[in-house]
């Protein structure tokens, strides 16, 4: 007696939420069934693997009759097919996870191409970061999705993911770095930045989206939160001058060490290195003209700031009161014009060091 | 030219692609009824086109609205080639022409291919103006309403209950049609689906004349069936009960809704309540049908068996005379027509007064093939102009048919006289069709009526009178109906536990629902008997010989199945009683369900003795005795599990002078030992209720066995095939309707009849398994009118679809229930009829104290100012924000409402209740359509019927791979059709459909040629309902009718 034919059709779509992280983690019908006997589900409802079989492949042929709707999830919420009260339908997309992502594998592929040259390497990320390959597509298939959708649309890019995937502000947050990242092309995956987590990026392109993008000056334009503001990163050019002109930089050395004198438990060792430490900020601003130099905004971050403090042990207090000084006292410089464009960029710049700056 | 119909074309979305190359779409819409077609303009280049067209305006005759589908083809242009179809919309406009139902059909609808399934969404509005008298044309019956419901419809009273209606038309299937060779498998099965719907549509219009003829104004227990048979023809038949029914004036000023219908009753402004009770009834002889009249049709009628009670003792002589009265005076009533049969499963209070027990019959013809068209009007009247578009000229006449079903109700209707019953209720027919031989069965529940319904008024008075005076509250029906000196079969009698007045039967089977306030210990349980029969592969005449010769026995064994697992259950009575006979190549299958009951006013049933043909043999015994000390074991465990404890107390008290049945008897027929001292006493008291089951041979072996091996629901399970489980009736509003479908191969090699049942058995136990399994997250749970299908699509294949609904309930109030249960059937047999006045008894008595009505006021006052988002509103919701919105704003509601609901409710309940309380307005569901096969939606009331449902779909694939195997083919099928049904209720105005049915599921596949095909046909009745919670407002209003209700409805209510 072989079954043929096995199906289950609720008026309500029936959504078992740990068949459906199976499903979304990549699992097989067979190691699904095998995961739940070993919950201990049987012994919990006396039912037999039989049962439990034929329970995951209705679930498995639910979610691949879904799947397509969960593309595009407004459509999930329109159309007729299935009955899923609304409460549910938000966990399908969020909470319970299709657009969820882990963590492990959007570190990987952060700041990467979206394009089959990546998707070619998800093999080696699946077995790198032990996540089945299924779940690396899906997860992949998502950014690249949300890329393309959002990619050359105006208004903000937070609230054009929210409205076109319906999901929560914060996971919104959570693509628009995606998307910015993968537009912008920044390194995350060098050596040294590996201590670093995709919160830690997150935070650093939400503030970048926030000041440094067409968006930040003209809310009207197309691909406003994608693209860095071309203007502003020529502009950084002018920044130079604070560590070309010696007398300037003195100066500012000599404003910030004032203030800070007695405040800093690493005083010496920052009126030591405030030079190289203002060089290294400064430059990293000016190299911005090149798109290269734009995709290693990160590495140079680390290693130019980060890492020096990091070695002469800053407690994490005294770089916040250093970053506010070295800011605030350009405000002083009378020979320097350029404050707002200064403003613009520390002020992006010291909240994103600030994230950076952990062990 | 009695009516205009309007459509407008509003927009479509969700579109498929149809030009690959822009990846867009150029569409427009084709709107046709009858002959007469408008278009739309072409909406370039786009998958969410907005036409927003003109209103196009047919002008019709009324029998025209009645008979055709309004087809809505929507397609994509093409400059330079034909354009193509993306799919088509049917809407049976018939809703719009009754006065009270929908007055607008508007919303989304998916557009469907046969071939792709649902492609998109199109938005569509029609109305319809109706001129003149609806009645002067008598063709049409614009105005009679129909009901899928076998009982009297909630909001609505039953004035007159005329009777039986049926009708049936016949034509040929276009998939037989010489031309289907050369035309495309879509073209084919939209001629199908068109020529069904319009056959549906006349079928209704003629059964709405007849009903018209007989003075009433709606169909009731209206069910619908094909017959597809093939190169003979498709044969669409309908049975219904003619009613005339009177719209209650203002239902919110009853009570808020019940969910169990005993409440019903009390919105039924009929006095007094029918009895419950119950008559049962055993196997017994067999009546031979008459022989077959019938020319040139090959015909063999199958004996069929009477179920009925058995019974033995003296008479009462109380109930004589003054049922002979009634039987006269039913008889009068009834005698005037051809069959006194009724399609309704439950009835008004009163309306039923004895039930003699299961009448069926079944009938085997062959279908005959004539390939010489008789040219005669198929429907033999002036429309058979229609079906000519189809180029079929009908092969057959329906006259064929007619008689072939005049002949089984015929018989049926002498069955039931053999029982001494006038009437048949719970009527219903079916037939299965294998290859040219077709089983037709009908069967019903034999009963006596009170005539006070059957007729216009005048009659009662004085009989009416005595006849609340006689019959004793909750046992009257189980009375038998028959003379005990003359009784038709063997039966075995005792008088009613409940009245000690009448004779009862010791067991009885019937096929109606529980009547409401019948007295039941316990709860009930789902019972099915499964049994397959192996047949040789034969032709023709010598097949349907061999299919009657083995009816007789498998309806024996079917029955002895049910008798032995009813006992096996402890219990004593069967409702909702359904035998399926299903007929195949090589095999015959049975499957009968039904519910299973103590009922109060019947015998505790005996135990089931084992007896061994060979006593000599030691071990042989001692298998016996062990065996039989499991069996006894079972019935303990069972009794327990459904808490069936008869009260003995009662029994003391009227001091009964019937011997304590409690204890088992058995009749021993072998020389089986297993002494047993108190079996010998109860001899001498010559009463014989044991049942003896003989183990001589390994069939029978076989069956104790497969007695021991049906698994008991896991705990919090419970399931029944009646519209309301016995013993449950604190439903919550958490309903899924479903539908499971199972097919299996069966290994050809050597199949034995007993491998076959062993097979058929596992597949039954395990699809309610996996049921169970599914569906555990809604535990405490029943899984109400489970309802099962068995087909025979090819020789090794059986398929087997179930749909049911599981309500959950809540557990804590169950306990409390089954006291007041027993509170309430107690004073209901002491106080008369003035149920008005006793409940605000029980109110009292039970809560008042605790807390008083005044602070509920104050916050009812606030309340009714902010009364919730209404219904209308809740449907249109299309957008996530709107969504959003709206669930802030029910939940800021919410919580005023929930207040009321809580103090309001406190009258009734204990502290546990309030818990419960909060989440129906939490969950208020925003554009979601239930469906169930119920007749009601728990915690809720029906506040209007919009019409009938009725809808047959076809889909057909070709890359049945590709689709993800049979299984991904018919689940996508099945969850379109949901979504087919869901849409043109949303579109009435509806928000579910009830008494919902998939008549028909039937599969083929050819995997091989990677193809498969599914028709199937649903129907259900589209109704509005309130949530209890937001009809109480209205009712507090109105201190006088809301004291009295809101104690039933307490318990029920979410």
């Amino acid at each position: 007696m072989t079954s043929e034919l096995d199906i289950f059709v609720g008026n309500t779509t029936l959504i078992d939420e740990d068949v459906y992280r199976l499903w979304l983690d990549g699992y097989s019908v067979s190691d699904a069934v095998a995961l739940r006997v070993r919950s201990g589900i049987l012994e919990q409802t006396g039912a037999t693997a039989a049962v439990l079989q034929s329970d995951t492949m209705d679930h498995y042929r639910t979610f691949h009759m879904l799947e397509r709707l969960l593309h595009a999830p407004p459509k999930l919420l329109h159309q007729l097919i299935f009955q899923i009260p609304p409460s549910r339908q938000a966990l399908l997309i969020e909470r319970w996870g299709y657009y969820a992502f882990d963590e492990a594998f959007v570190r990987e592929v952060l700041g990467k191409k979206l394009s089959k040259g990546t998707k070619k390497d998800l093999d080696d990320i699946s077995t790198k970061t032990g996540i089945t390959l299924k779940s690396c597509r899906r997860q992949f298939d998502n950014f690249k999705r949300v890329f393309k959708v959002v990619e050359e649309m105006r208004g903000s890019l937070v609230d054009n993911i929210q409205q076109h995937f319906l999901l929560s502000d914060r996971l919104a947050r959570d693509y628009a770095a995606i998307v910015f990242f993968a537009n912008n092309r920044f390194e995350t995956g060098k050596k040294k930045l590996q201590y670093l987590s995709f919160g830690d990026f997150a935070f650093c392109a939400e503030l970048m989206i926030q000041n440094w993008t067409l968006g930040a000056v003209d809310s009207q334009v197309d691909d406003m939160d994608v693209d860095l503001d071309k203007e502003f990163l020529q502009d950084l050019k002018e920044l130079k001058m604070l560590v070309a002109d010696k007398d300037l930089l003195d100066l500012h050395k000599s404003l910030v060490c004032t203030a800070l004198r007695g405040k800093l438990g690493v005083f010496s060792e920052m009126e030591a290195n405030f030079k190289n430490l203002s060089r290294g900020l400064v430059n990293v601003a000016a190299k911005l003209t090149h798109n290269k130099d734009v995709r290693d905004l990160f590495v140079d971050l680390v290693e130019k700031f980060v890492e020096p403090c990091r070695s002469d042990h800053w407690p994490l207090n005294d770089v916040r009161l250093f970053l506010n000084q070295y800011s605030a006292s350009v405000h002083s410089l009378d020979g320097f014009r350029h404050q707002a464009l200064w403003d613009r960029y520390m002020g992006t710049l010291r909240g994103c060091l600030l994230r950076l700056y952990h062990d | 030219m009695p009516g205009k119909l309007k459509v407008k074309i509003v927009a479509g979305r969700h579109l498929p692609v149809m030009d690959r190359a822009s990846d867009l779409t150029d569409a427009f819409v084709e709107v046709k009824f009858g002959n007469t077609t408008f278009k739309t303009d072409v909406y370039l280049k786009s998958l969410n086109p907005q036409w927003n067209s003109e209103w196009f305006k047919f002008e019709v005759d009324d029998e025209d609205l009645q008979d055709e589908p309004l087809q809505i083809t929507v397609l994509d242009h093409d400059t330079y080639s034909a354009n193509d179809a993306i799919g088509k919309v049917y809407i049976d406009i018939d809703p719009l022409l009754y006065s009270e139902a929908a007055t607008v059909i508007s919303g989304w609808f998916p557009i469907y291919d046969t071939i792709h399934g649902i492609r998109g969404e199109i938005n569509v509005v029609v109305k319809v103006d109706l001129f003149n008298d609806l009645n002067r044309f008598r063709q049409s019956s614009c105005g009679v309403k129909f009901f899928c419901t076998t009982s009297i419809p909630k909001c609505y009273r039953a004035v007159i209950i005329h009777g039986f209606v049926e009708e049936l038309v016949v034509n040929e299937d276009p998939e037989y049609q010489w031309i289907d060779r050369i035309r495309t498998p879509r073209a084919s099965n939209e001629a199908r689906q068109r020529l069904i719907s319009l056959m549906s549509g006349e079928l209704q219009r003629k059964i709405g004349l007849k009903v018209l003829e007989m003075r009433g104004n709606a169909v009731v227990g209206y069910l619908q069936c094909f017959d597809l048979e093939g190169e003979s023809g498709l044969v669409v038949r309908a049975i219904g009960t003619a009613c005339t029914l009177d719209k209650l004036s203002s239902p919110a000023a009853f009570l808020p809704a019940c969910n169990s219908p005993s409440k019903e009753m009390k919105e039924s402004p009929l006095v007094h309540p029918p009895s419950h009770g119950c008559r049962s009834t055993h196997n017994s002889p067999i009546h031979t049908a008459t022989g077959s009249r019938l020319t040139q049709n090959f015909s063999v009628s199958v004996p069929t068996l009477i179920y009925t009670g058995m019974g033995s003792g003296s008479a009462g002589k109380e109930g004589g005379p003054f049922k002979a009265l009634l039987r006269q005076q039913t008889q009068s009533a009834l005698e005037q027509r051809e069959f006194p049969f009724f399609t309704l499963t439950a009835f008004p209070p009163g309306f039923l007064v004895h039930v003699g027990g299961v009448v069926s019959a079944r009938s085997v013809k062959l279908l005959d093939r004539i390939h010489n068209p008789a040219f005669v009007g198929i429907m033999g009247n002036t429309r058979s102009y229609k079906l000519l578009d189809w180029n079929s000229f009908n092969s057959d006449e329906p006259e064929t048919r007619d008689a072939w079903w005049a002949e089984i109700r015929q018989e049926i209707k002498s069955h039931a006289k053999a029982l001494g019953c006038h009437a048949v209720v719970g009527y219903s027919e079916s037939t299965s069709i294998c290859e040219e031989v077709c089983i037709l069965s009908a069967s019903g529940t034999a009963a006596v009526l009170n005539p006070r319904f059957l007729q216009d008024g005048t009659v009662e008075g004085c009989l009416e009178q005595r006849l609340e005076e006689n019959l004793p509250a909750g046992c009257g029906f189980c009375h038998i109906p028959y003379d005990e000196l003359n009784m038709p079969f063997p039966a075995h009698l005792t008088y009613c536990y409940n009245c000690r007045k009448q004779k009862v039967p010791d067991v009885l089977f019937t096929t109606i629902d529980l009547p409401i306030d019948a007295t039941v210990i316990g709860k009930g349980c789902l019972i099915q008997a499964r049994l397959c029969r192996l047949k040789k592969k034969a032709q023709a005449e010598a097949n349907a010989t061999a299919i009657s010769n083995l009816l007789p026995f498998m309806e024996y064994e079917v029955h002895t199945q049910l008798m032995n697992k009813l006992k096996l259950k402890g219990m004593n009575a069967l409702f909702g009683l359904r035998i399926q006979i299903t007929v195949g190549e090589n095999m015959l299958m049975g499957l009968a369900s039904a519910t299973g009951v103590y009922l109060a006013a019947l015998p505790t049933p005996g135990g089931i003795q084992i007896a061994g043909k060979t006593p000599n043999d030691g071990s042989y015994e001692q298998h016996i005795s062990h065996m039989q000390k499991k069996i006894n074991d079972t019935i303990a465990k069972n009794k327990e599990l459904y808490e069936i404890n008869p009260p003995e107390v009662s029994e003391e008290i009227i001091g009964s002078p019937i011997p304590e049945p409690r204890q088992r008897s058995r009749l021993l027929r072998s020389q089986s030992e297993s002494s047993d001292e108190v079996t010998e006493l109860d001899l001498s008291h010559g009463k014989k209720d044991a049942f003896v089951l003989e183990i001589d041979d390994t069939d029978a072996m076989e069956d104790v066995h497969s007695l021991l091996t049906d698994v008991p629901p896991p705990s919090g399970f419970y399931s029944c095939n009646t519209e309301i489980m016995p013993g449950i009736n604190n439903w919550t509003s958490e309903i899924q309707m479903f539908t499971s479908v199972r097919v299996i191969r069966l290994s050809s090699l050597n199949l034995t009849n007993q491998a076959l049942n062993k097979n058929f058995n596992d597949l039954c136990e395990n699809l309610l398994k996996s049921l169970y399994f599914k569906l555990r997250s809604m535990i405490p749970c029943c899984l109400c009118h489970v309802n099962f299908t068995v087909s025979l699509p090819e020789d090794e294949l059986i398929q087997v679809t179930v749909t049911a609904v599981a309500i959950t309930f809540d557990k804590n109030q169950a306990l409390q229930t089954t006291k007041t249960h027993v509170e309430k059937s107690l004073q209901r047999a002491s106080t008369d009829n003035e149920e008005l006045l006793q409940f605000p008894l029980e109110l009292c008595s039970d809560s008042l104290p605790s807390h008083p009505f005044p602070p509920a006021k104050e916050h009812l006052e606030s309340a009714s100012s902010n009364s919730g988002i209404p219904a209308a509103q809740r449907d249109r919701c299309s957008s996530w924000i709107e969504l959003i919105k709206l669930k802030a704003q029910t939940i800021r509601r919410g919580s005023i409402k929930t207040t009321v609901t809580v103090e309001k409710a406190s009258p009734m309940g204990e502290g546990n209740f309030r818990n419960r309380s909060a989440p129906p307005c939490a969950n208020s569901t925003v554009g979601v359509v239930k469906m169930t096969p119920l007749s009601f939606i728990p915690g809720a009331k029906i506040t209007k019927y919009l019409g009938i449902i009725n809808m047959f779909f076809i889909r057909e694939t070709t890359s049945l791979r590709e689709e993800g195997g049979v299984s991904g083919f018919l689940h996508a099928f099945i969850a379109e059709v949901f979504a087919m049904v869901r849409a043109h209720v949303a579109a009435l105005g509806g928000n579910a459909v009830v008494s919902y049915i998939m008549k028909q599921c039937v599969f083929m596949e050819n995997p091989n040629k990677n193809q498969a095909q599914c028709l199937i046909n649903v129907s259900g009745d589209a109704v509005v309902f309130v949530r209890e919670s937001e009809l109480e407002v209205v009712s507090t209003q109105q201190p006088t009718a809301n004291c009295q209700p809101s104690c039933t409805g307490g318990e029920v209510t979410t």
